[in-house]
C-alpha cells in the first residue's frame, strides 16, 4: 500500500489529497448524511413544519404495497436484463473465440453500443416500437400481434429490458471474450485428444473455467440495471403504465422531485445505499478470485 | 485452432454476423429515419432504406431544432455536453492523480482515514443521494452552471484506485535515483510519475469522457435554463414534444448527433478503451 521508499512527513500530502477530500465531503458524505437525517423527519405538505419521527418513514415505506411492488419490479427487471445481455454476449463470445480471421472486426462491431447513452438507447427502442409508427410494431401487427407498451405493462417491461440489455451486451462480450482467451489452450487440446467435441468441451471445460468472469459480470449487470437504467426508464415508459416499470431508482426520483415527499424519498435513498454497499462488498470480495486478463 | 472443422467455422461466422445485425439494427433504423423528410416519417410503414434528406435534416437539427422548441438548434447542447464531459474527465483524473500520489508516496497522519473516505464514494452513486446533493449545489449557487454540472461528479474512488495500482508497480529505484539527483516530490511527480502513467491516463480519459457525455439524471436535476441543456437531455425534450408533433427525422438526427462523439471515441481509440474498461472494472 505504501512504498518502501517514500517521502517524509510534510504538509504537502495534505495539500495533495485536499481537492478530492473536499469534493468527497461536500458532495458525497454531507449529502449522504443529510439523506440519513431527512429519512428520520416528517415534513407537512406545505414545508412549514418538520417533525422528528424516528423510523416512521421506514415503517410507512415497508408497509406500503407500492414500495414492495417497485421492489419486485426492480428484481425482475435486473434479473431479465442481466440474463438477456449476458447470455447473448456469452454465445457471441464463444463463437468469436473460435474464429481466427476477423475476430477483431467482430469485436469492433459489437462493442460500440457501450458508448450510447441510456437515454439515446431508450429513444431508439421507443421509436422502433412506437405503437402507431414503429417498424417493429408494424411488423408485429402484420403477424397479428398488436403491440402497445403504453397500455400493456408486460410489453412496457419487455421494452425497457431490451433497451437496457442491448446497451450492456458490449461490456459483457468484451469481458467474456477476454475470459475465454485466458483459458489455457492445453486444457482444450487435452480434451480434444480424448475425443471431446466442441460442444462437450464448452460445457465441461470452458463454462466452468469461465464462472469467475460470469459471477463478476452478474454483479456488474445487477448494479447497472439497478442504478444506470434511469435514463432508459425515464424516456421509454416514465415508470408506467400504472407503475409496471417503476424501478426503485425511478421511484426515489419521482417521489422526491415530482411528489415532493422528502422524508419518504430520503428513506428510499437510505435503503438503496444499503443495497449498493452490499453489492460493493460482494464485488470486492470476489473480484480477487477473478481470472486474470 | 484445435481441430479443423470448416462447417463449424462457417456456422460461427454466420452466428456472429447475425449477432452484429441484431446489435446494429436500432442504429440502422435511426440512420434511415434521419435521412427522410418529415412527411415520409408519418406514413406507415416507415422506410427501411435511406432517403436523400440526410444533410437537410442535419442542418435543421443543428440550426433550428424541432418546430415548437426554442429555435436555437441542438448545436449549443453539443457544446454543453462537450464542456461537461471534458470537465468531468480532466477533473477526475487530476484530483485522483494527486490523491493517489499522496497515498502511495507519503507517510502522513490520517493517511488510511483519507483512503477510506475516498473509498466510501464508491458506495454513494448520485442516484441514491439526489435530493440532498441537489440542495448542496443549490445553496452553493451552482445551479445552471458548468461547475454544478461537473464538480459533484468528479470525486471517484475507481480512478484513485487505478492510479494507486499503477504507482505501486513503478520500481522504487526510480524514486531513489530521483532523490539522488536532488528532485523534490512535485518534480518527481511531473517528470517521472506522469510520463510513466501516460497510457493509463489516456485509457481512463476515454472511459470518463463517455461517462461524462452520457450523464443524464444529474444534468436533468440541476439545469432549468434551456441554454444549459445537454444533448442527451435534448432528446428527452424532443420525445415529449413528439407526442403532439412527431418529427422523428429530427429526433433521430439528434440521437445520431448525441451518440456520435462517444461512439467515435470507442471505435478510434479501441485499445485504450478496452484497457480503461478492464483496469477500472467500469
Amino acid at each position: 500500500m505504501l512504498k518502501n521508499v517514500h517521502f517524509g512527513p510534510s504538509v504537502l500530502p495534505f495539500l495533495l489529497v485536499l481537492p478530492q477530500i473536499i469534493v468527497t465531503l461536500v458532495f458525497f458524505i454531507w449529502p449522504a448524511s443529510q439523506a440519513l437525517y431527512q429519512s428520520l423527519l416528517l415534513e407537512d405538505a406545505f414545508g412549514l413544519k418538520t417533525e422528528f419521527v424516528w423510523f416512521r418513514n421506514f415503517e410507512d415505506l415497508l408497509s406500503d404495497p407500492l414500495y414492495w411492488d417497485s421492489f419486485k419490479i426492480t428484481i425482475v427487471f435486473s434479473f431479465l436484463v442481466a440474463f438477456l445481455s449476458m447470455s447473448f454476449a456469452l454465445i457471441l463470445a464463444l463463437f468469436a473465440d473460435r474464429v481466427i480471421k476477423g475476430s477483431g472486426a467482430y469485436r469492433t462491431l459489437l462493442i460500440w453500443p457501450y458508448a450510447v447513452a441510456p437515454v439515446t438507447a431508450g429513444a431508439l427502442w421507443v421509436f422502433m416500437f412506437n405503437p402507431t409508427l414503429g417498424i417493429v410494431s408494424y411488423a408485429l401487427s402484420a403477424l397479428g400481434y398488436e403491440w402497445n407498451h403504453q397500455l400493456n405493462g408486460g410489453e412496457a417491461m419487455a421494452l425497457v429490458v431490451m433497451a437496457s440489455a442491448w446497451k450492456q451486451v458490449a461490456y459483457n462480450f468484451l469481458f467474456f471474450l477476454a475470459g475465454l482467451q485466458s483459458i489455457p489452450k492445453s486444457l482444450i487440446e487435452a480434451a480434444a485428444i480424448d475425443g471431446a467435441g466442441p460442444m462437450r468441451r464448452t460445457i465441461d471445460i470452458v463454462l466452468p473455467l469461465l464462472s469467475p468472469t460470469t459471477f463478476f459480470l452478474l454483479v456488474i449487470n445487477i448494479v447497472y440495471a439497478f442504478f444506470e437504467t434511469f435514463g432508459v426508464i425515464h424516456v421509454v415508459t416514465a415508470g408506467g403504465p400504472a407503475g409496471a416499470t417503476n424501478i426503485l431508482v425511478y421511484k426515489v426520483f419521482n417521489d422526491g422531485f415530482v411528489g415532493l415527499d422528502l422524508g419518504g424519498s430520503a428513506a428510499q435513498s437510505v435503503i438503496l445505499m444499503i443495497m449498493v454497499i452490499a453489492l460493493t462488498v460482494v464485488q470486492f470480495k470476489y473480484v480477487e478470485k477473478r481470472v486474470d486478463y | 485452432m484445435i481441430e479443423n472443422r470448416p462447417l463449424l467455422t462457417i456456422f460461427s461466422h454466420i452466428m456472429l454476423i447475425l449477432g452484429v445485425a441484431v446489435i446494429a439494427l436500432p442504429i440502422w433504423i435511426m440512420f434511415v429515419a434521419a435521412s427522410h423528410p418529415e412527411i415520409r416519417m408519418t406514413q406507415v410503414p416507415l422506410p427501411m432504406l435511406p432517403g436523400g434528406h440526410f444533410f437537410e435534416n442535419l442542418d435543421i437539427a443543428l440550426s433550428r431544432g424541432m418546430s415548437g422548441m426554442d429555435g436555437n438548434g441542438v448545436g449549443y447542447m453539443m457544446l454543453n455536453s462537450l464542456a461537461m464531459a471534458m470537465m468531468i474527465a480532466v477533473g477526475k483524473i487530476a484530483i485522483s492523480l494527486l490523491s493517489a500520489f499522496a497515498i502511495v508516496y507519503f507517510r502522513f497522519p490520517f493517511r488510511m482515514f483519507f483512503f477510506w473516505m475516498i473509498f466510501i464514494t464508491l458506495m454513494l452513486p448520485v442516484e441514491v443521494r439526489i435530493l440532498p446533493t441537489y440542495e448542496v449545489v443549490a445553496n452553493l449557487g451552482m445551479l445552471d452552471t458548468y461547475w454544478g454540472l461537473s464538480i459533484p461528479l468528479i470525486a471517484s474512488a475507481t480512478a484513485t484506485f487505478m492510479f494507486r495500482q499503477v504507482f505501486l508497480t513503478i520500481p522504487d529505484e526510480l524514486l531513489e535515483a530521483a532523490r539522488i539527483d536532488g528532485a523534490g516530490p512535485m518534480r518527481f511527480f511531473w517528470d517521472i510519475l506522469i510520463p510513466m502513467s501516460r497510457t493509463n491516463i489516456a485509457a481512463l480519459f476515454v472511459i470518463l469522457f463517455i461517462y461524462g457525455w452520457n450523464q443524464y439524471l444529474w444534468p436533468l436535476l440541476i439545469t432549468s435554463e434551456t441554454s444549459m441543456y445537454t444533448i442527451v437531455m435534448g432528446i428527452k425534450q424532443m420525445l415529449e414534444a413528439a407526442e403532439q408533433v412527431p418529427q422523428w427525422n429530427i429526433i433521430m438526427m439528434t440521437a445520431l448527433l448525441a451518440m456520435l462523439p462517444p461512439v467515435c471515441v470507442v471505435i478510434f481509440m479501441q485499445s485504450l478503451f478496452v484497457k480503461g474498461l478492464t483496469e477500472t472494472e467500469k
